[in-house]
């Protein structure tokens, strides 16, 4: 027992320690591992702290952008190029929390928590992971299915989207407590018009499910109209279709599936409703 | 568990401490240091009463791990006061009444300490926004927020380079 | 600052020195130099930390308890155990003649709520603490469980606490806290309208910052020294003194700093237990609670449920209130048999009425016991009563504001607690507040004085 802290360049070794030393856990930021640690949880005998300098970059090539696992919110809120993401990344926390959270760590936080995992899963994001078989490319979706059993010695390495077109990205939290706090519900959408009418559509909830989801049924139900109050009035009943939001402090089920489309119309609609 | 010696900066002097391995930075700060300004308020990361600056940045030092700064420059309460001279934040927060019980004090002067580093002339807009990851119980926030930007003004008349 | 001289100006001497003036908190320095001594603000050599087991359940049996591994655990230093505790009783209300004696320090034959502590683990290490605490075995026969105040006092609900044999506090007046003046009845016969209404809130944690606890340093002479949180220093060092059964002298208590308290820190919990942990082990002690400690296991302000009934007259007069109050002590009594009689001395609020009935029941049910918080008995209640004021005079057309001058105690009207009212001010205070908020109000209300005798209709 006991609690200790290693340290590995290489994201292989890491891998071959995690696989063995059960109590062992990567740590990000420390935001939801330190906080476990601190609460109580004797499970955890290991921080394990990978340093490839890999995995604090962000890199673009060909309109695709890399996120390494241990960029932080704070990096990507200073990154020009990435200025657009900023709604996303600002809400995470406040400056402290900024400056240690990183967007893998992001990924593995539970509900109501992972607001910027909501925005990558929006973005079509695609997950890498080194694992004891190797390295995989997971659609960010199939993560989250895979969230409570991944395999031991998985490790998070980058995230990677390609850019969407200026002013298609959009995304807004709803907190009890201003300025921020956490989700009520949580929102980010990537919609494509084509003459006026939605040509594609990425939306996805945070909050509504025990990690971020897709609005698969509404997004499909989006193509090829008007974005206008009537639109939405019409398609209302496929928002919360598929949703199954925690009772938490914060709000009930009931509540956050009630508030949801008010607060996806403010989002797709602001001009009429913000 | 095994110690681990560390070699770090705070607040201007060079320090070796040896940790328990797996510590946070609030525990090497509190229980080898003797720096007590930095406040244990609910090792969870959510109110910022153990606020420090970590090479400029804010960082919150219950979530923060010791073996991650070795080498790094901390900064705490108790380096803001230069020479004996209050720094105008301290002044402010005396003079606006931001202090009450005093608990989230130390995390709000180092929070406001991190906005200056990057923004010496803040909007209202932007002191909420470096508080934001800091609670107070007592004030109510409004004579923080005074206090803040009553100093940054005070600054920013006598100088660059004040913070 | 400014004070205002329009009312009451005979009442006042004008010589005031320190009144008006803005004058700098005193420890103010230290809050900003961050040297404020906060009772966790010491460097101690060789400190050991507690760790509480805790019930997982909301009522049940203790059947045993097994700390064999957690005493053979590296770094545990000694584990406590209820027949460890000298006078295994929480003593608050004994303390001062209220009485009853209904809760141990830590369980041995019963948890009655989620959270209750049982047995409790000294180690080197807040994470050796943690580590042992989870070996701890103990065997459990779960018992059925009450959460709600109405419930607990239907026949035939399960008993949350055999010292009080029903699950109410037995008050001298019986199964509540009773005030009655005239005849309610009578009233609501007279009465134009009658409404009835239900009110409640939860439970309210105080949350301060700084978390309950407290760190205690043996000294020569069998001495300890306790610096501590508590917003009530001796107090908490008297119930420490029965607790363990050492004479007072031994115990110096150092507190009068807390990272926010707001009437919560006054429950004496981590005091006697570190205490006895220091005497045990002649080592120094911290016993803190984390933040799942504080914002479950210390008591909050009670959750009350109160039903308000009204008869009220065209003319804004109310000629009869009745309320029935359940206050949720949870599973003992701690301060809320105290916190419910003020409750009884609140209502029916600041109005002047003849016909009043008043019941307040300190329930028990198997949720975490609740205590002080400023205000307590009374601010849920206020809510309760002034929303009450706003739908009564929705109820007869007439302007809220203007229906509480009808209403409001003026010297010498009699109170429901059958005293006469003296120093009344809350006309004045309506007058002054209808002019800042700009707020219309009938010329006759702004003539009105609480000095000036009602009259009688």
């Amino acid at each position: 027992m006991g609690l200790s802290y290693r340290r590995f360049e290489k994201v292989s070794a890491a891998t071959s320690f995690l696989t063995e030393e059960a109590g062992a856990c990567v740590v990000g930021g420390g935001t939801l591992l330190v906080r476990r640690v601190n609460e109580g949880d004797a499970a955890v005998t290991t921080y394990v702290r990978v340093c490839d300098p890999e995995m604090k970059r962000i890199d673009e090539a060909d309109g695709r952008i890399r996120l390494g696992a241990l960029v932080t919110m704070a990096q990507l809120l200073g990154h020009p190029g990435l200025q657009w993401l900023a709604p996303a990344a600002r809400i995470v926390g406040g400056p402290a929390i900024r400056s240690a959270a990183t967007v893998g760590g992001n990924l593995f936080a539970a509900s109501p928590y992972g607001d910027f995992g909501v925005a990558l899963l929006a973005l079509g994001a695609v997950v890498t992971v080194h694992g004891a078989v190797g390295v995989e490319e997971w659609p960010l979706a199939e993560f989250f299915a895979r969230r409570d059993s991944l395999p031991a010695g998985l490790i998070v390495t980058s995230v990677a989207f390609t850019r969407p077109e200026a002013g298609t990205f959009r995304f807004v939290k709803a907190s009890r407590v201003k300025p921020k706090g956490a989700a009520i519900v949580s929102i980010a959408a990537v919609i494509a018009r084509d003459a006026g009418r939605v040509g594609a559509a990425r939306i996805a909830f945070g909050a509504m499910a025990g990690t971020p989801i897709r609005a698969s049924s509404f997004e499909r139900a989006l193509i090829g109209e008007q974005l206008i109050t009537a639109t939405l009035d019409r398609l209302e009943p496929h928002v919360t279709e598929g949703t199954t939001p925690p009772s938490d402090a914060i709000a009930s089920a009931w509540y956050r599936q009630a508030v949801l489309p008010v607060h996806l119309r403010r989002l797709l609609l602001p001009e009429i409703d913000g | 568990m095994a110690k681990i010696p560390l070699h770090f900066i705070l607040n201007g002097e060079e320090r070796a401490e040896f940790v328990d391995s797996g510590a946070t930075l609030l525990r090497l700060l509190r229980d080898k240091t003797g720096d007590l300004t930095a406040k244990s308020g609910c090792l969870q990361g959510t109110c910022g009463t153990c606020t420090v600056l970590v090479d400029g940045a804010p960082r919150l030092s219950c979530i923060t791990l010791a073996e991650d700064c070795d080498g790094a420059d901390v900064e705490t309460v108790a380096g803001l006061a230069a020479h004996g001279q209050l720094h105008p934040l301290q002044h402010a927060v005396m003079e606006h009444f931001a202090a009450q019980c005093g608990f989230c004090t130390p995390g709000m002067l180092m929070a406001a300490k991190a906005l200056f580093l990057t923004n010496p002339r803040p909007s209202r807009e932007d002191v909420v926004e470096a508080l934001s990851g800091n609670i107070c119980r007592c004030t109510g926030y409004e004579p923080i927020i005074q206090a803040v930007l009553s100093a940054a003004q005070v600054m920013s008349a006598s100088g660059p380079g004040a913070a | 600052m400014e004070i205002r001289k329009k009312y009451f100006a005979d009442e006042r001497n004008d010589d005031l020195k320190e009144i008006g003036q803005s004058r700098q908190r005193s420890d103010a320095l230290g809050h900003v130099k961050g040297i404020t001594p906060f009772y966790a603000d010491r460097a101690i050599p060789g400190l050991l930390h507690i760790r509480m087991v805790r019930s997982p359940h909301h009522h049940a049996r203790i059947l045993g308890i097994d700390a064999s591994r957690a005493e053979r655990h590296p770094g545990v230093r000694r584990v406590i155990t209820a027949r460890d505790v000298p006078h295994n009783v929480y003593t608050v209300l004994s303390l001062i003649n209220i009485g009853p004696e209904d809760e141990p320090v830590l369980a041995f034959d019963k948890v009655r709520w989620q959270g209750e502590p049982i047995v409790c683990i000294v180690a080197d290490s807040e994470r050796a603490a943690y580590e042992a605490a989870q070996l701890v075995q103990i065997a459990y026969e779960e018992l059925p469980a009450v959460f709600d105040v109405e419930e607990a006092l239907k026949p035939g609900a399960p008993l949350v606490n055999e010292y009080h044999g029903q699950n109410y506090y037995r008050y001298d007046s019986g199964e509540s806290r009773k005030v009655i003046l005239g005849d309610v009845e009578k009233g609501f016969a007279e009465a134009d309208f009658i409404l009835e209404q239900r009110y409640q809130a939860s439970p309210i944690e105080q949350a301060p910052t700084e978390t309950t606890g407290c760190v205690v340093v043996p000294d020569q002479n069998n001495r300890f020294t306790c610096y501590t949180g508590t917003q009530a220093v001796f107090f908490t060092l008297d119930n420490s003194s029965v607790i363990l059964q050492v004479p007072g002298q031994q115990l110096h208590f150092v507190g009068g700093t807390a990272g926010g308290g707001f009437g919560g820190k006054v429950d004496c919990t981590t005091e006697p237990i570190a205490i006895l942990a220091s005497m045990l082990t002649g080592r120094p002690v911290s016993y803190i609670y984390n933040r799942y400690e504080e914002m479950q296991i210390s008591s909050p302000r009670a959750a009350e449920r109160i039903y308000l009934k009204d008869g009220v007259m065209k003319d804004g007069r109310i000629v009869a209130r009745q309320v029935r109050c359940y206050v949720d002590s949870g599973a003992y009594s701690r301060h809320t048999p105290y916190g419910t009689q003020k409750a009884a001395a609140h209502f029916p609020g600041p109005y002047t009425i003849p016909n009043v009935r008043i019941d307040c029941y300190c329930v028990y049910t198997n949720r975490t016991p609740s205590s002080a918080m400023r205000g307590f008995g009374v601010t849920i209640g206020d809510f309760a009563l002034e929303v009450q004021m706003d739908k009564l005079a929705r109820l007869i057309g007439m302007d809220p504001l203007e229906f509480r001058f009808v209403n409001a105690y003026r010297d010498g009207d009699m109170k429901a607690h059958h005293q006469p009212t003296e120093g009344a001010a809350l006309i004045e205070c309506m007058q002054e507040a209808a002019e800042w908020a700009d707020w219309p109000v009938d010329p006759r209300c702004m003539a009105m004085s609480s000095r000036e005798p009602r009259r009688q209709p």
